[in-house]
């Protein structure tokens, strides 16, 4: 009961035999002594800070992680505060001016980065842990539980996630932890799936069948020898439920299914456009939150991209390659 | 054949349960739909046990027990009554959404394949000059652009293009101020194509990243196959290699996808639509949550749901149609 046509992460796919996933495999599996074990720590390093699209997206990723933590203490005014200084234009008093209301946008843009990030990162975590969970006993477990456990999976992947979340969304009470759970559980299915296919192989691997040899319970076998082996496809399939996250997020906020006292970069959206900024020149009121997500979810992008071609050397090889032809050109 | 009846059955549990969902929902919800519709009605008069009732039967809320209560939804379902869109009253929901369906999927519809059309072509062009200047500079643009939520897109254009420059209207379907008549006339063919070129620009740069990204990595795969070098050794013109050589054999995987975005088409722009007040089903799922139109929003959810549905099954058997070793694995 597996699905050929909804191939959402091609090249971590691929990644399926243990020498590709190697480098990003955790040193705990490796047999070796320490001093091994901390220059293999050392080489996985560099071989992150050496790839500049991954350097560039941990940097954007950091970048909004600190403007969450310390921004809200550059910000000159409260972002509920309603000010007399209505509908003003980005001024030295107000960076990024003013709503209708008088609200300060870069006080709210600061908070709204802290809001939106806890948001889309904690119903990325959840979601991951989810399909981890799910994947790696469908797949290791097969029979009965794999048939259930796929079949729900597969059911979530032909349903249309947005409008799900927005149904959902629109019974439930209106607050941050709905705007969570409904992204949880709309994002897992993915994951899951590409999780179990990985392990459905890793099973019949050498060191498994080793393991279960020796007596090792299944638990254990699951958690410490398949799942550090699909650490590459569960970083990446992190990263790729933060974007969905982040980009849903906003958009239900957008529509107003969040709560829209508390301002994030979707609820700033929101008042823009029910004040009618954009009908009224308020550019200032949407252009910073949408570039703020567009930003963060190219970041984001560049990481997966990281990850994929740590995890797969035939990615990586190419460009190199490529390099060393031009250079003999 | 045992094939397609397991897909049939598959996704006949994934149409139960979107309709399941549909049913659970509201009932799972602290918030008391019956409430909200009253809430809404208040200051239209008093509002008697009586019509509470009627209210309630007509959403299909009642004290019968919950079984019953489904059983009377899934008779409802099947006689295709979704109940009345009490943000359009008295418009049932089945006619509500037969009015936007043609918007939608004229718009999103046009807009896809068209994406789908000038992203795979992009992507040859981009995958025959890789690791030229081409490659370096489309490759992350196109990247960034996914990035972008697209309804923000849409905000901008209609910002820049309606607002500031005025060269296109500023939402809705046509130009229904002016006598123009909705109908087979030049004048309103005219306006709704002017309305729809924002809307639709929006579909194609925010959906077109997918169709080049993948047709490029599948042409990277085919340009190092052998028939490729034969061609090329031969001394075909560089334009017939990459087209009815390599592209040709690398397009399978992007019309697939095409199977599938067409699926989308109901629900891919919901956002879109809201941006640009097009008549289509977005909007009005817009007007339903603004006024906790529960029968509309449920009865748009089981829209799309269907269409996805339909489509992941139509391609499913294009697939097992073009690829026999789908077939037989499964046997």
């Amino acid at each position: 009961m597996q699905q050929e046509t909804n191939n959402s992460t091609p090249n971590v796919q691929e990644a399926s035999s243990p020498a590709q996933v190697a480098p990003v495999v955790l040193p705990g599996n490796v047999a070796g002594t320490t001093g091994k074990v901390q220059s293999q720590w050392k080489a996985q390093l560099s071989q992150i800070t050496s790839n500049t699209r991954m350097m560039i997206g941990i940097g954007i990723l950091l970048f909004f992680i600190l403007v969450g933590l310390v921004g809200p203490l550059f910000a000159r005014y409260d972002p509920h505060t309603l000010t007399n200084d209505l509908f003003q234009a980005p001024s030295a008093t107000h960076w990024l001016g003013t709503t209708q209301k008088g609200e300060d946008i870069f006080a709210r843009l600061v908070y709204g980065t802290r809001v939106s990030l806890l948001i889309s990162f904690t119903a990325a975590a959840g979601s991951t842990l989810l399909s981890v969970l799910i994947g790696l006993l469908a797949g290791y477990s097969g029979g009965w539980v794999d048939d259930v456990l796929s079949f729900i999976t597969n059911i979530f992947l032909v349903l249309p996630g947005m409008p799900l979340a927005i149904v959902v969304a629109s019974f439930a009470v209106k607050g941050a932890w709905t705007i969570i759970l409904v992204l949880l559980f709309t994002s897992w299915p993915w994951g899951a799936r590409v999780l179990r296919a990985q392990t459905l192989s890793m099973r019949q691997r050498e060191f498994v069948t080793a393991a279960r040899t020796l007596g090792e319970k299944p638990w254990r076998i699951i958690l410490f020898e398949i799942l550090p082996n699909e650490i590459a496809i569960v970083a990446s399939s992190f990263v790729g439920t933060f974007i969905f996250a982040a980009l849903s997020e906003v958009a239900l906020e957008f529509l107003g299914l969040g709560d829209v006292s508390e301002p994030s970069w979707g609820v700033i959206l929101y008042w823009a456009q029910t004040d009618g900024a954009l009908m009224t020149g308020g550019w200032w009121q949407f252009v910073p939150p949408g570039l703020c997500v567009a930003l963060l979810c190219a970041g984001l992008t560049f990481i997966n991209f990281g990850i994929d071609e740590l995890a797969n050397p035939t990615l990586r090889n190419e460009r190199r390659l490529a390099r060393r032809k031009k250079k003999v050109a | 054949m045992r094939h397609l009846l397991r897909r049939i059955a598959f996704y006949l549990a994934a149409l139960w349960a979107s309709v399941t969902i549909n049913f659970i929902l509201p009932r799972l919800m602290p918030g008391d739909p019956v409430q909200a519709y009253v809430n809404r009605l208040r200051g239209q008069g008093t509002i008697t046990q009586a019509t509470l009732d009627a209210i309630r039967l007509q959403l299909g809320v009642s004290n019968d027990p919950l079984w019953i209560q489904y059983f009377h939804y899934l008779g409802n379902l099947l006689r295709g009554e979704l109940g009345i869109a009490t943000s359009h009253f008295p418009t049932p929901v089945v006619q509500v959404i037969a009015t936007d369906l043609p918007w939608t999927i004229g718009l999103v519809g046009v807009a896809s394949i068209i994406s789908f059309l000038l992203g795979t072509l992009l992507g040859v062009v981009v995958s025959w000059k890789r690791n030229s200047w081409v490659d370096t500079v489309v490759t992350p643009l196109l990247t960034f652009f996914s990035a972008i939520p697209y309804f923000w897109l849409a905000l901008g254009l209609l910002y820049i293009f309606s607002f500031n420059m005025g060269i296109f209207p500023l939402g809705g379907g046509y130009d229904a101020l002016s006598d123009i008549y909705p109908g087979w006339n030049l004048d309103f063919i005219l306006s709704v194509l002017l309305h729809a070129i924002l809307p639709a620009l929006t579909v194609v740069i925010s959906s077109i990243s997918g169709w080049v990204l993948g047709m490029r990595n599948a042409m990277v795969t085919t340009l190092s196959e052998d028939y490729v070098l034969l061609a090329r050794a031969k001394g075909l013109p560089e334009r017939r290699v990459m087209f009815t050589y390599a592209a040709r054999n690398a397009i399978l995987p992007n019309i697939t996808g095409l199977g599938m975005s067409l699926g989308f088409v109901v629900g891919g722009a919901l956002l879109t639509e809201m941006v640009f007040s097009y008549p289509g089903i977005g909007f009005d799922l817009l007007t339903a949550i603004r006024g906790f139109d529960y029968s509309l929003i449920q009865g748009i959810f089981l829209m799309i749901a269907i269409a996805m549905l339909t489509a992941n099954f139509l391609s499913d058997i294009v697939y097992a149609l073009l690829d026999p070793r789908v077939r037989h694995e499964r046997g």
